[in-house]
């Protein structure tokens, strides 16, 4: 089955900003993160808060949080109350589902102008605490009971993807050494770190082969993007990026489930190149694959190895970012770890990835960081990544194409959305 | 929610404890959680397309159907393993323990479990593992376990 629903409006991200990702954050709540990044976002357009015409909210748990209905709570806390807002919930996709939301309103004519914003505070629960609420969104009868956590589901992939491919711990670790190393340069990032390989192998196992810096971070945040149909993006005198397509797509929630057959292609695959490859099975983001051969037909991609500038991955471990440069059609299945090593997702590679840390170093505040990637793509794409970080150190040069992916559980939901310079 | 501890002053932070008792029922899947008690390991085909689940469930993904309860062969091979030396909260007291997905023979899909072996003792892809059943139920997945065959 093919989905081929048109968009009916061009639709334009116009402003973007977020707030430092961090461990803790106890001097500001949820709310007032919120207003941070929407002040940041407003001033860089020039818009007013009465120029927006609705939101859509992102944060993936009440229990992390501790408060449900919290969409409702920001929303009157940054002038939004009498507005229509809904809230979207997906996991570790929430963010960039939001961002899709957000970009249906104005594609369809519900509004010219949408806030969607994101948050998470994961600080009020300790490390331990917040694995368990986590892992409940997992399958709670079958796979939570087992002691299993999301380290360990990304762990059971890992395994296997070395197993099929000779992927190597050391490959993953370069993930790990990228990311943070890029962070140093980002001023919001959590946890810039000039590390080795030596340094990840060498740090504590979590659960095999996944060690502790292979993990993304928990973390307290706020990001917010401004969407506006082209009229009103032709208003404002900032530098809008038009938002070229989304993609989505979702996968049986337990592993277990996954079965095995033929690899649906990305338009620049032939099937002669997987002919003994039982797919999914439990090494491959199904759905992230599913979600970009949408976006890139919705977006007239033919090869996205060649015609995307740099991408915005979901690296929650180092694993998954390898994972996802073969779901993206960056390498072809199978080959991500070679993609690393090689140099290609390096800032001076052929398609940069996570320039600005990833969730690795930025910080994984949930329901923040789909919105986080997009505001990152955002600034690329204008080009103006030196005013809004203070240096220039992770600009791409003249980009023209970007991406941004994220998903849920172990690929339970993905979304892949295109971004344009104009 | 009750009267929190103070933890902080400037901002004011106090720590409460929220606890919820949960009636988790299994539902259809019953049946795969009181056959464990007798030492049975239940998967399901569906009776349209015939596709055999390594984890039990009542209706098929691909097309829908009713399935039918089938026994699973208690012989399997380690798909994928991991071992866990942190965890939730709920299992910190376990650690480390190895997770496995074990694939079955002639089964379209697999099985998450826990593994046990002796000490020194190493989990591999395709190492055979054969199921163990605990001698008291806890009514949760863990009634079935693994150990190498
Ligand atoms: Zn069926």
């Amino acid at each position: 089955m093919i989905i081929l629903a048109d968009s009916h409006r061009n639709v334009y991200m116009i402003a973007g900003g977020l707030t430092q990702f961090k461990k803790t954050n106890f001097n500001e709540d949820f709310r007032l993160n919120v207003k941070h990044s929407l002040d940041y976002a407003l001033k860089d357009s020039g818009m007013k808060i009465d120029d927006i015409d609705g939101s859509v909210s992102a944060y993936f748990s009440d229990h992390l949080q501790g408060q449900l209905i919290a969409g409702a709570m920001s929303n009157d806390f940054i002038g939004l109350a009498g507005k229509p807002s809904k809230r979207i919930e997906g996991g570790g996709a929430t963010g960039g589902l939001a961002f899709q939301t957000a970009y249906e309103e104005i594609a369809s004519g519900t509004m010219d102008t949408c806030l969607a914003y994101g948050f998470e505070n994961m600080s009020h629960v300790g490390t331990w605490r917040g694995n368990d609420i986590i892992a409940l969104g997992s399958d709670a009868s079958f796979d939570y009971p087992l002691g299993g956590f999301y380290t360990a589901y990304y762990a059971l992939m890992a395994t296997r993807h070395m197993y099929e491919f000779g992927t190597t711990e050391k490959q993953m670790a370069m993930v790990s050494v990228k990311n943070h190393g890029n962070a140093m340069h980002n001023p919001y990032a959590q946890a810039p770190m000039d590390i080795t390989v030596d340094d990840v192998l060498k740090s504590p196992v979590v659960s095999s082969p996944i060690k502790m810096l292979d993990i993304c971070l928990m973390s307290d945040g706020a990001a917010c993007a401004i969407l506006a149909s082209e009229e009103v993006a032709r208003s404002y005198s900032g530098k809008p990026v038009l938002i070229k397509s989304i993609g989505s797509s979702s996968d049986t929630m337990r592993l277990a489930d996954r079965p095995f057959g033929t690899v649906p292609l990305l338009p620049n695959e032939t099937p002669d190149m997987y002919k003994n490859l039982k797919y999914p099975g439990v090494h491959s983001f199904r759905a992230g694959r599913l979600a970009a051969r949408m976006a890139y037909r919705k977006a007239g991609i033919s090869n996205p190895q060649k015609e995307i500038d740099f991408a915005e991955l979901y690296d929650a471990y180092t694993s998954s970012e390898i994972q996802a440069y073969e779901d993206m059609g960056f390498c072809p299945y199978g080959q991500g770890g070679k993609f690393i090593e090689e140099g290609k997702s390096m800032l001076d590679g052929d398609i940069p990835v996570n320039m600005e840390g990833g969730l690795q170093a930025s910080g994984h505040a949930i329901g923040a960081t789909g919105i986080m990637q997009a505001v990152y793509a955002f600034w690329q794409l204008q080009g103006t990544v030196h005013r809004h970080m203070g240096n220039n150190r992770l600009q791409v040069k003249n980009p023209h194409l970007g991406i941004i992916h994220s998903h849920a559980g172990t690929g339970a939901y993905e979304a892949v959305t295109v971004m344009e310079a104009v | 929610m009750g009267y929190g501890k103070l933890l902080k002053i400037d901002p004011l932070v106090v720590e409460w404890n929220y606890t919820t008792e949960y009636r988790h029922s299994y539902a259809e899947d019953s049946p795969f959680f009181i056959e464990l008690g007798r030492g049975k390991l239940l998967g399901s085909r569906c009776k349209s397309c015939g596709f055999k689940y390594g984890t039990y469930r009542k209706y098929c993904m691909y097309c829908g159907s009713e399935t039918e309860d089938m026994d699973l062969p208690f012989k399997g091979k380690v798909h994928s393993f991991t071992t866990c030396y942190y965890s939730g909260e709920t299992f910190r007291g376990d650690v480390p323990y190895i997770l496995v997905l074990v694939e079955f023979p002639g089964i379209d899909s697999l099985f998450m479990s826990r593994l046990f072996m002796e000490q020194g003792e190493k989990p591999e892809i395709g190492m055979e593992v054969v199921a163990r059943f605990k001698k008291f139920q806890t009514f949760t997945v863990n009634d079935v376990y693994f150990v190498p065959a």
